[in-house]
């Protein structure tokens, strides 16, 4: 008996081993063109700070108030908190001693230079496909940024997650090192939108659903951002944020502005405006646009909640109506049309009409202003409702504006309104 | 839609009253046919909290008035993270510096209705201590006079320094709080996070009940930058020594 535990023991270190082993050695090599792709030259490093604030680097390898890429943010996953690094020059803290390979190793193999693997919350699962000549441009523009002395804090992920071998595991399962592929049937514009939203733009990171493991569905299905407890819509559903018939200058416009005659951005999507997106070129985003039109549309859940009624159902909206017009009417009018761009439509507004409800309860519960841009400096604001409202209250007046005008959106109920007014904003 | 689905219950003289409801405009204005390109406008997220003539509201500190500097400085301890709000956080987070600035001049030029008086319980020996540190301050603990730097009156000076005068008790309870928990902030030196450290609970409540308790002075402008002596009694991040 006791044989027969050991052989069945030994027997499953040698598959974990085995599967450990041929995980490991993951990793792709592509060597740097030429000394001078990651020489500190101005050409270089202005490319580098335009490819940083497309991926939106400093996004997460900036604690608030701190000092630029010096890391040290939280970043609350479901297995634990993960400390952003230091990606200064610092020698001791930084990225200082790492060569321009070592960074190359980072973003294309999630290697750290000392080998260790690197989590996907930093998304290597998307900056993989970056090229070498852009990754070298990048460690150009990191490299000559004021050296920031900072040490790491170390993650504070939970048993088996913060286990190298476990992290081995995921990847064999989950990543593959590989370079952007072109598309040849496609446009040369097409090709350079796809090689921004899935590489550097990491967008799957939000706009895709993940599994237990934390690993990004394909495609930019959308989901619930974990932690965040903002929904992420989908960009292929013209249910929810499928860009398929809108005009490519109204999503350059939103995606440079942060709004637009059809949507404005809120919740997190403000953040990737107003520290990434406004940033970029015109034909980037014009590039970027092109391919998510692209993205093949997926029919929309029919859902059997919708169609609920009966008198409980209009006791609701009823009551709803009046805190509209006590509340919402003076900017977005009795026709639910609203102002645009100030005041969104709700009438045909997809982020009020979606399966998920939580964004429009979020912006009743917490109201807020859309990004403030270089196109749009002085944005206007909506008012916080949490401190007005009960939950009953804001579940009443988003079951009717998901209702009136045209829009046909199931009704919300005073519990998930509760959930989300205890979700943390930060 | 609801009151299709009513239509068959409703009698003829409620159905005539019905439309005569829907006919008036019972809820007030609908919105604007042009948006008004005003501060007042863009602000209205700020307003619905902090502009309520609702006298004392201890979550919602009156910014009318306050000197502009002091609003902008709070405003980006906010986003930076050195106060700690949450929602107000998320509402500065992704607005242009210049932006907030404006924010800030435009409701340090408001002027609210003053707050009612905070009518207090607690024992003259109590309002005594409250007096005295906020009109001379107390060597032995180090601390000096509130008026030293918030000036006289209490209302503030230009261009950063609050005024106090009209703070509902809880809120400046609140602030000390705040401060001696480290959870308020300022630019270094963060001299009340200096002074709210030598000062004991006790003293804590008998500055806010002394200030809660006397009303806001006829004219509550901030008093000009000159009213008060320069250096500081302590050194201010916040409100930094003018550079020669």
């Amino acid at each position: 008996m006791k044989k027969k535990f050991f052989i069945c023991f030994a027997a499953l270190a040698a598959t974990v081993l085995v599967v450990v082993v041929s995980a490991w050695p993951r990793e792709q090599f592509v060597a740097s063109a030429s000394k001078a792709a990651t020489a500190p030259t101005p050409d270089n490093i202005a490319r580098g700070a335009y490819l940083a604030l497309a991926g939106n680097c400093m996004g997460c390898h900036t604690a608030r108030g701190g000092p630029a890429y010096a890391g040290g943010r939280a970043m609350a996953t479901p297995f634990g908190a993960l400390y952003v690094p230091n990606i200064t020059p610092d020698r001791a803290t930084g990225i200082g001693a790492w060569s321009a390979d070592d960074f190359w190793r980072a973003l294309h193999n999630g290697k750290s230079r000392d080998g260790r693997l690197l989590y996907p919350a930093f998304p290597y699962t998307n900056y993989t496909t970056v090229t070498r000549a852009d990754a070298d441009a990048l460690y150009a523009f990191l490299h000559n940024l004021p050296a920031v002395r900072q040490a790491n804090t170390p993650h504070a992920l939970r048993f088996p997650y913060n286990q190298q071998a476990a992290l081995a595991g995921w990847r064999l399962l989950y990543f593959k090192p590989g370079v952007f592929a072109p598309n040849r049937a496609e446009s040369l514009v097409w090709n350079r939108g796809a090689y921004l939203v899935e590489g550097l733009g990491h967008c799957s990171a939000c706009h895709s659903s993940r599994n237990a493991a934390g690993a990004v569905a394909a495609g930019l299905g959308g989901g619930l951002i974990p932690t965040s407890g903002w929904y992420a819509p989908s960009l292929e559903s013209d249910a929810e944020a499928g860009l398929g018939s809108w005009a490519v200058p109204h999503i350059v416009q939103l995606l440079k502005t942060g709004v637009s005659p059809r949507s404005t951005v809120s919740g997190p999507m403000a953040e990737v405006v107003a520290r990434s997106l406004q940033h970029m070129s015109e034909t980037d985003l014009a590039a970027m646009a092109s391919y998510l039109k692209s993205l093949p549309p997926t029919s929309a859940e029919t859902d059997e909640k919708a169609k609920a009624t009966g008198p409980h159902i209009d006791q609701v909206l009823a009551h709803g109506k009046q805190l509209y017009a006590a509340h919402c009417l003076d900017c977005h009018g009795a026709d639910g049309r609203g102002l645009a761009p100030a005041y969104p439509a709700l009438a045909g507004n997809r982020a009020v009409t979606m399966k998920q409800s939580v964004n429009a309860v979020r912006i009743v519960l917490n109201g807020g202003f859309a990004p403030g841009t270089a196109g749009n400096p002085r944005p206007y604001g909506m008012p916080p409702y949490s401190h007005l409202m009960n939950d009953a209250e804001v579940a009443a007046v988003v079951t009717y504006v998901r209702a009136s005008w045209g829009n046909g959106a199931p009704p919300v109920n005073a519990s998930e309104v509760n959930r989300y007014r205890s979700t943390p904003l930060d | 839609m609801f009151l299709l689905a009513l239509l068959p219950r409703l009698t003829s003289p409620m159905l005539a009253l019905a439309f005569a409801c829907a006919a008036l405009p019972a809820f007030g204005a609908d919105r604007p046919a042009v948006l008004p390109d005003t501060m007042a406008q863009r602000v209205i997220a700020c307003t619905s909290c902090h502009a309520k003539n609702q006298g004392a509201d201890a979550f919602f500190p009156r910014i009318s008035g306050k000197p502009a500097g002091y609003l902008y400085n709070q405003l980006i301890n906010f986003r930076d993270g050195r106060r700690q709000s949450p929602l107000m956080t998320y509402m500065v987070e992704h607005l242009p510096d210049a932006y907030l600035r404006e924010i800030a001049e435009h409701f340090s030029n408001q002027h609210l209705e003053p707050p009612p008086v905070q009518p207090t319980s607690v024992s003259q020996a109590v309002l005594e201590r409250g007096k005295l540190l906020v009109t001379r301050g107390d060597k032995a603990i180090g601390v000096p006079a509130c008026v030293a730097c918030h000036g006289e009156r209490l209302t503030g000076v230009a261009p950063a320094i609050p005024g106090l005068a009209g703070l509902p008790r809880d809120y400046v309870n609140a602030q000390f709080g705040a401060w001696k928990n480290n959870t308020r902030r300022a630019r270094a030196p963060d001299c009340m996070a200096d002074i709210a450290s030598r000062l004991s609970l006790d003293d804590v409540a008998a500055i806010s009940h002394w200030i809660g308790a006397r009303a806001l002075p006829a004219d509550p402008a901030p008093a000009a930058a000159a009213a008060i002596t320069r250096p500081l009694p302590l050194a201010c991040g916040s409100a930094p020594e003018p550079s020669r």
